[in-house]
This record gives structure tokens, sequence and C-alpha cells, in this order.
């Protein structure tokens, strides 16, 4: 009995010290979209995030694909919450996965670290405290856009997004700023690629501006085709149309657009300089605003790291908060709702050679929030 | 404003028709001919994009861009019917529905393999860049005219095909009965796989001439073949007039719908509301106006009973 009670001690003490050990461990569970359609913007978003946290040995990440399908987020967090035991989820692109699997996420007491979808429930009412928002409350860049077409004296507009919950967010938030009338307002399809028919109504409508959100595939085949109808009316956009991965594709028609984010690989600091050289020697390419908000998010992961063990979860909830990072982006703060506070800018499509890119124009809306801190009790 | 922008969105729902044709056409025929349930047909749609995008940015030509697309999906579909598809003709459905669905995982994922995550460069040539005018106040982009014409081209061509040739003959022949023209010594494997590549190319086709003006990514067949089924279904199984007829309906009925049912809820509710429950109906519609149609005729506008 004796000899098995100091097997036990040891037992305990072996379990304990080891258990220090794995106390500075963390265990990333990222889902993300990396096959199908929208894959480029996961696979953005998975490669900043690995390249910020590359040779960090305190971190494992498990990555899978939701092949942008709500029911197999779930599923995914699910497993990786119960038989993976991760310690911090992230990776979701899209606002209707994200709701589908945040709430569950952390009320579960796990954390959840948003690296793109920003939808306006999880900013107000349905705030959480183990939620951090890395990338933008969803209405942010379209506010911005709101506020550039005022500057660029637009007063009648015909805006249009997809109806889904991203979408209605960047119309109310584009309005929200806008202070001119609106010629049209429509919400097509998720997933729509042909917009013969709303470029009619466009022609018809008598708009002076036109403002859309259409991120990944969809905006490729607005711009084109609204390009090719000979509306020479001016455009402006979030910068999800605009942005690395789908400039190819869109070609000259995207040229001198003005298009809102809080990321260009022009931003002027050591962070984001050494963010877009590492990024194109490591993968070959020019990163994205995506790949930018991966990135910010692993930085963010790490200095929370440094600060405070995740299985003290306070402790590292306010590691998180206080945002202690150098961001791609400058500079960088939790708003109460944890979502940023940041510059939100103006760039333009240009041909740098004969790659097409952006430049910042101006600054937008500058240490921007968001709406809904208010609505948050937290 | 409101006659003009019908008479517009009349076009534009003509256009989709047109485009859903080359591919139920192809969908019918393979299902007419051979029995088979062929879920992969959208992946052949995504190489002929893929195809053309290629040998446009080797040659810069749009002309053998569209050349590539029916050579490249007509190659693809010949393999795939020789290694793969033959061995299902026997099979039931469902065998062919698992099949076909493994097949568009594979292709898909072998697309991006050799060409990435990333949309591709795929654009229209520049003399059908632009708009037409067509009568006094409309005008309409040349390149969609383009498609409706090549549309109706190929409606022209697959039926002098099926009624004038011998080819037709045998096609017709094949749907009627499978095993009498096998013994009146016809090789029916060769049918098959001709059928098989012909439908196959008009879906790349159809890939390459919408890929240059929405984007050419992967995955891009998929929602296509869906409302390519709803077209087959609506227009009779294995009927290629049904598939034309139906293709038709649906463009115009989806382009109209989407347009004018938000407009129309206006009427009587707040123009917020009227747009978010106008849009949602509006992709609706198709499914709605199919379940009609199968109450009214069970078997499809022009299916056998």
């Amino acid at each position: 009995m004796k000899k098995f009670t100091t097997t036990l001690a040891a037992l305990m003490i072996l379990g304990s010290t080891s258990s220090f050990a794995d106390g500075h461990k963390v265990k990333v569970g990222m889902i993300t979209t990396l096959s199908g359609g929208g894959s480029g913007l996961g696979i953005d978003v998975r490669d900043g995030f690995m390249l910020a946290v590359k040779g960090n040995k305190n971190i494992s990440v498990i990555t899978k694909d939701d092949q942008r399908k709500p029911d197999i987020a779930v599923q995914l967090a699910d497993k990786m919450i119960q038989s993976d035991k991760v310690d911090v989820l992230t990776g979701i692109i899209w606002s209707n996965l994200a709701m589908a699997v945040v709430p569950a996420t952390v009320n579960q007491g796990k954390f959840y670290l948003s690296p793109n979808a920003g939808p306006s429930k999880l900013a107000g009412k349905g705030c959480h405290k183990n939620y951090f928002n890395v990338a933008w409350q969803n209405d942010n860049l379209h506010e911005a856009a709101g506020g550039y077409a005022n500057s660029a004296g637009f007063k009648n507009s015909f805006i249009l997004a997809p109806n889904y919950p991203a979408g209605k967010d960047a119309l109310t938030g584009y309005k929200r700023y806008f202070k001119g009338s609106l010629a049209g307002e429509i919400y097509t399809k998720l997933g729509q690629k042909d917009y013969a028919a709303e470029i009619a109504q466009i022609r018809a409508s008598g708009a002076d501006s036109v403002f859309f959100f259409l991120p990944g595939g969809m905006g490729i085949g607005f711009m084109k085709q609204f390009s090719q109808s000979g509306i020479k009316l001016p455009v402006v956009g979030p910068a999800f149309s605009f942005d690395q991965g789908i400039l190819k594709a869109v070609g000259d028609a995207a040229l001198g657009v003005k298009n809102t984010s809080q990321w260009s690989k022009d931003i002027d600091n050591d962070a984001n300089k050494k963010f877009v050289k590492d990024f194109q020697s490591e993968y070959g390419r020019l990163p994205s605003l995506y790949a930018s908000q991966g990135y910010d998010t692993g930085k963010l992961l790490i200095s929370a790291m440094s600060k405070a063990k995740v299985k003290d979860k306070d402790q590292f909830r306010d590691a998180l908060r206080k945002a202690d990072f150098s961001s791609t982006r400058g500079k960088f703060s939790f708003d109460k709702n944890h979502h940023p506070i940041q510059d939100i800018y103006v760039r333009e499509v240009i041909k740098e050679g004969k790659i097409l890119t952006n430049k910042i124009v101006s600054v937008g809306l500058k240490d921007h929030s968001n709406a809904y801190v208010s609505e948050c009790k937290m | 404003m409101t006659s003009i922008l019908f008479f517009e969105q009349l076009l534009n729902g003509i256009q989709f028709g047109t485009m859903l044709f080359l591919m139920s056409a192809g969908l019918t025929l393979i299902f007419g001919v051979m029995g088979l349930i062929n879920l992969a047909h959208g992946s052949f749609y995504m190489i002929g994009a893929f195809s053309a995008a290629l040998i446009a940015s080797l040659t810069g030509s749009f002309w053998l861009a569209l050349l590539a697309s029916l050579s490249g999906a007509a190659i693809a579909g010949v393999l795939i019917e020789i290694f793969i598809i033959r061995r299902l003709y026997r099979r039931d459905h469902l065998d062919q529905v698992l099949a076909t669905f493994a097949l568009i995982l594979l292709l898909s994922e072998g697309v991006r393999w050799c060409f990435g995550a990333f949309p591709l460069y795929l654009d229209i040539p520049e003399n059908l860049n632009g708009t037409l005018p067509i009568l006094d106040d409309i005008i309409y982009s040349k390149y969609r005219l383009f498609i409706i014409f090549m549309g109706l081209l190929i409606a022209a061509g697959l039926y002098i095909l099926i009624t004038k040739t011998r080819l037709g003959v045998r096609i017709r022949a094949g749907q009627n009965d499978r095993q009498m023209i096998s013994a009146l010594g016809i090789d029916i494997s060769k049918l098959y796989t001709i059928v098989f590549a012909l439908g196959a190319s008009l879906a790349g086709l159809a890939g390459a001439m919408i890929g240059a003006i929405q984007s050419v990514e992967v995955g891009m067949g998929e929602p296509i073949l869906i409302l390519a089924f709803v077209v087959i279904v609506i227009g009779g199984i294995g009927s290629i007039k049904g598939a034309l007829i139906g293709s038709i309906l649906v463009g115009v009925t989806d382009t109209i719908g989407r347009i004018f049912l938000p407009e129309f809820l206006k009427v009587f509710m707040e123009p917020a509301s009227a747009t978010s429950v106008g849009s949602s109906i509006g992709s609706m519609l198709i499914y709605i106006l199919m379940a009609l149609i199968l109450i009214i005729k069970p078997s499809g506008l022009f299916g056998k009973t």
C-alpha cells in the first residue's frame, strides 16, 4: 500500500511538473476556408498567421477547412474543443459561419480571436469577454467609404451588398456616414456572379456614384461587368473587392478605384515593412489585407502568451486586451467590446510595373472604433 | 424608364438562359442516352474556364482560348469517360451520384493544385467590349449579345446534329433502346464516349464564355450545376428541346423576379424590408416554378411519361 502511495505521489509530482511546462504552451484551432470559392481569403489568413507564429515552439496549430459551410464549421469547432482540447480558436472568414461557431466556443470558456468576420451582433448585444476581433467590426470599412463619398462630393449613391449578415452590416455602415440620398439599395444573392440585372438598374437609377460590398469572386464579376457596361460612374467600396488576391483577376477594370482599408502594404512602420518582406520571401506573392489580419492575430496571441498562461483565463484575457504588440497597422488598441480602434485609410488601385496593387491616398477615419460599444454589457 | 429597364432585363434573362442551355444540354443528353446522373458536369465548366484562362494568358487570344475550352473539356471528358464513368452505366443511380460527387472533389482539388486557390484572369476581346444600341433607347452589352448568339447557334447546331445526321440517329436510338442498337452492331461504347465528350465540351465552352465576365476560380461550376439540374427537371429529362425552353424559362424568371419582386413589394411594404424580403423570395422563385411545373406535368414539359 505504501509503495502504491509513493508511486502515486511520484506520478502526481511528475504530472504537475509536466503541466507546469504545458502552462506556457497554447494549442490553437484554426477553422478557415481552404477549398472551393473564397478559399483565397482563408489561405491568406492562415499563411499570415503561420508566418507570425513561425518558429515559436510554444504554439501548436491545428488547421481545418470549413468549406465555407456553417454546419461543417460547427462540427470542426466541437471536435477541436472536445477531443483536441484547443485553448484558442481562430480563422473564420465569413460572418454567417462566425455566428454559428463563436457564441458556443466562448461559452465553453475558450478564447476566440477573429482574424476577419466581425458581425454587429458579436460587437453589440452578443459581445463576450472571451471574444476578440483583431480585424474590424464589419461596418468599419464601409463607414469609411461613406465618409469618403461625402468628401468626394457624391450626393446620390446606388448601394448593393449580398444578402447575409456582413452584407447588411455593410450597407448600414455606409448609410451611417454617407450624408447624401440613395438612388437604390439592393441585396444580391450570396455567391452571385452575374450582375447584369443590377447594372441595368444602376444605369436606370440616375445615381452619381456606386458603393458595393461584394467580397471574393463576387466582386471580380461585378467590376468586370460594370466596366464593360460603359457606365462611367465613380465606384467606391471596401478593400475586399480590390485586394491583392483578386486584383489580378479583375484586371485594369479596377484601376483608379478608391477603396477603404485598415491596412495597406505601404503603411509606413517597421512591423509592416518586415511583414511585407517576410511574407513575400516565404510565399512568393504580395500579402493581402487578410494576410495582415492573420499575422496580427498571431502576433497578438504571442504578446498575450508572454504575459500570462492561457490556463489563467482572467490574466490571459487582460493580456489580450492590452494588445501589446506592434501591429502592421501601426497604432492598434481594443475598445471596451474587444473590437479594434484603428485608422481606416482610403486607397487607390494603381499599377506598379505590371502588377496591380494599392496605395494610400488619405486617412479616411482616424482612431475609429465602432457603433456598438454602448450596446455591449461586459 | 420601366419599359426600357424591363426589355434590358428580359435580354439579361435570355442571356442567362442560353448559358444555362449549354450546361443543361450536355447534362440531359448524357442522362437521356446513357442513363447517367453526372454531378461532375460542373467540373467541366470549370475545366473549360481554366483551359481558356491558361491559353489566353499564353497567347493573348480570346478566340484561341474559346477553342481551348472546347477541346480541354472534351479531352477531360473522354479520359474521365474511359477510365471512370464507363464502369458506372450498369450501376444504380446512387452509385453514380456517389462516384461523380467524388469526381467533383478530385477535380476541384486537382485544379487548385495546378493553378492555386486564387482566381485567374480572363477578359473579353477588345472588339466585344462596350455596348451596342439596339433600339432607340436601349443599349446592351456586345459581349452578352455574343453569348446569346453563340447559345442559339449551338442550339441550332444540336438540332441539326440530332435530327439530320447519322450520329444523331444513333443518339436517338440510344435514348429509345440501348440494347437494340448494340444488337444492330453499333459500337455503343464509342457512341457513349462521343456523347459524353460533346456534353463536356459544351459545358467547357459555357465556362470560358462566362468566366470572362465573372471569375475563373475553383468551385465555379457547382452553383451552375444546381440550376442546370433544375432546368432539365423542368424541361423533361433527356429532351434537348426541353432543356432549351427550360433554360430560357429559368433564366428569365430568375432575372425578372430578382429585380421586379422587391420593386413590386415596395407598393405595400417599407422599402428596406421590401428589399430584403423581395430578394429572398426572388432567389426562391425558380424552385417555386419547378414545383408548380412538376405538379402539373410530373415528368417535365417535354419529358416522356
